[in-house]
């Protein structure tokens, strides 16, 4: 890295750029405010913790960047490419391309194999059969998890699901990690397994963005968002925006 | 996403929900079973009857008096004149005509039949010779009516199997003397039980000469006379020469009515195809029950998966690649039991035949194409909803398993 980039340019990597975003539900008489006049931006490779209380938007924010949800107002533009008004299909295609998400229980397909839940993104994206098998067996050996190749998710341990499902979520090799409570149903030891992973998957230049509530796997993190009522309460940068060299 | 892809996501997940796969299998087999053994036992009738027709001979033509082929008023019958009645001469003067195998008139009646003390009313059939070959009757004992003259009167008949019985329970009948009637006759044969006379159980008839039967009933008119032609090809002109025959010993008056065996076979065929169509009708309602079964055991497998639907969304799946899995799964689903009822069907209707060997049972094509038609096509039409609706919902609340 020769010099410090201009604030133009670092404008210009923004990967995500969220731009008065509010979300707004109707509950009952009620309206709430998911999120509101959130504007956030995060540039690509860097390591993100998002916490707050129940409530407080976090997942709503993290469904949003996901492309789940679409946002009541504002403006949302991923990898350089306005997603406002894009049809369903379109955001289907985008987060196929871009965006792996963990969730906290898993959500691997129970009669599926390790394997055949790894490759489910590809066989969606219409990749054919040789090539799908050639990176599910690179993506299994990162991960530490050839021998557990065939089995199905009631025959792996809980770390083990959620490294199949890492594995899953980078398959097809997308530029934004979206990890709701990675930990949130593991042991201690599993935990640190699967951050590290996620961790070494960060390294390589991925945009991770974890929501917590565990004050240890947030501080690992190089930068700090807390959430209340919607809004944004902290932005707190720790750490370089890329990893240390 | 590829087609193998489909296939492969569709078979692994109706393999994992084994009960209810097979409760939809079961329902679609059952449908396509129903109309496989329903049409296939219409379709037999319709064999059957139109077989032992037949077998009658479609070289086969049919003489009755009266007119009743038109409609209309004849002049006749202003005048007070009833039909000429067919004779013995008609008869003998049809056999003279070229292609023409054979005849046999028709006197029908019937008479109280008795042997020593026994007695009983039983149909009587006067005929000549020929009525043996015509009808493809067998003897069981003895001789059939002798040939000759027709107006040559002999006191000899040919009984059936039951009339034996019934009049001789001990003992030969052969040689026997019967009383018809007023009338003494001697037993030359017994008839055996096989041979067509459709209208009549031939183990309850007695045959006697035509113009003995003429006497014994006191009428000169025959019932019916059946003409043999030497082949078919042979029947139109037959028939052509039939009428102008009759028609000139008629006084240049067409009062007879002349049927092919054909014609009634026809009209059996269509009344019998009617039945299959109708039997293929009810069974069909069971191939619609079955699919809307297959809807409601497919949406609550949508609503039991979910998330799973959420995540294929996460994972970028478009609403038409959720469609096309869930609609794939009703499909096989349809496809299997259409295949496992076929199997089903045609092991019955086998199973039918064998019990009813006389009862030449078998779908017909149309109603084996419609029936898998159906099946898949109520695959298609109730697996649409359900599928639809998986694709439709919101990838955020169906991740959180909510509905």
């Amino acid at each position: 890295m020769a010099s410090r980039p201009s604030a133009a340019d670092r404008k210009q990597v923004q990967m995500i750029d969220l731009r008065a975003v509010s979300r707004h539900f109707q509950v009952g008489e009620q309206l709430v405010k998911a999120l509101d006049d959130v504007s956030l931006a995060f540039a690509a490779g860097d390591y993100v913790s998002i916490m707050g209380p129940s409530g407080s938007g976090k997942s709503t924010l993290l469904n949003v960047i996901g492309l789940l949800d679409r946002p009541t107002s504002g403006g949302y533009v991923l990898d350089g490419r306005d997603t406002t008004g894009m049809s369903d299909d379109e955001l289907a295609a985008m987060r196929s391309r871009k965006i792996g998400f963990i969730f906290q229980s898993f959500h691997l397909v129970p009669r599926m194999t390790a394997f055949e839940n790894i490759e489910l993104p590809m066989v969606l994206a219409s990749v054919p059969p040789a090539e799908r098998r050639l990176r599910v067996d690179k993506v299994l050996t990162d991960l530490n998890l050839t021998d557990r190749a065939h089995h199905r998710p009631d025959q792996l341990s809980g770390g083990q699901r959620q490294r199949v499902a890492i594995a899953r979520a980078m398959i097809m090799e997308p530029t934004v990690l979206l990890a709701d409570e990675p930990t949130g149903n593991l042991d201690h030891v599993s935990g640190a397994d699967v951050l590290k992973s996620l961790e070494a998957l960060n390294a390589r230049g991925l945009l991770l963005l974890v929501v917590t509530h565990d004050d240890e796997v947030a501080a690992r993190a190089r930068r700090h968002v807390r959430m209340r009522d919607g809004k944004v309460v902290i932005d707190q940068r720790t750490a370089p925006e890329a990893a240390p060299p | 996403m590829k087609a193998r892809d489909l296939l492969h996501l569709a078979t692994e997940s109706l393999a994992r929900a084994r009960m209810r796969s097979l409760m939809m299998l079961i329902a679609m087999a059952i449908g396509v079973a129903s109309v496989v053994v329903l049409t296939s036992l219409g379709e037999g009738a319709r064999r059957y009857v139109t077989g032992e027709f037949r077998a009658l001979g479609t070289d086969l033509l049919i003489v009755l008096p009266g007119r009743s082929e038109t409609t209309g008023i004849q002049p006749g019958m202003f005048a007070g004149e009833t039909p000429r009645d067919l004779t013995l001469g008609d008869a003998g003067a049809l056999l003279r005509l070229p292609d023409v195998e054979r005849i046999a008139p028709l006197v029908i009646g019937s008479a109280p039949v008795s042997a020593g003390e026994l007695s009983r009313e039983v149909p009587v059939i006067g005929t000549n010779s020929d009525f043996l070959t015509i009808r493809n009757l067998r003897m069981a004992q003895g001789d059939f009516l002798p040939p000759g003259e027709l107006d040559r009167d002999m006191a000899v008949c040919v009984i059936g199997s039951k009339v034996r019985r019934e009049l001789f329970p001990r003992g030969d009948a052969l040689g026997q003397a019967v009383r018809v009637g007023e009338r003494r006759f001697r037993v030359i044969g017994i008839l055996g039980d096989s041979g067509r006379a459709i209208g009549f159980d031939l183990q309850e008839l007695v045959l006697v000469p035509v113009s003995a039967a003429q006497q014994l009933f006191n009428t000169e008119s025959l019932f019916r006379i059946l003409v043999q032609s030497r082949d078919r090809d042979a029947m139109p002109r037959v028939q052509q020469a039939v009428r102008a025959t009759l028609m000139q010993r008629h006084q240049g008056e067409e009062d007879v009515t002349v049927i092919t065996q054909d014609a009634v076979l026809a009209t059996f065929d269509r009344i019998f195809t009617a039945l299959t169509l109708t039997l293929a009708g009810i069974a069909s309602i069971s191939l619609a029950v079955a699919g809307i079964l297959i809807m409601n055991v497919m949406l609550v497998a949508v609503s039991q998966r979910t998330a799973e639907v959420g995540l294929l969304k996460a994972l970028g799946a478009r609403q038409a690649q959720i469609t096309a899995i869930f609609l794939a799964e009703a499909i096989l689903l349809s496809i299997a039991g259409a295949a496992v009822g076929l199997a089903l069907g045609y092991a019955a209707s086998w199973a039918i035949g064998r019990i009813y060997p006389s009862l030449p049972v078998g779908a017909p094509v149309w109603a084996v194409l419609m029936a898998v038609g159906i099946a898949v096509a109520s695959g298609v039409v109730f697996g649409l909803l359900p599928a639809r609706r998986a694709a439709r919902l919101d990838p955020v609340t169906a991740l959180s398993g909510r509905k």
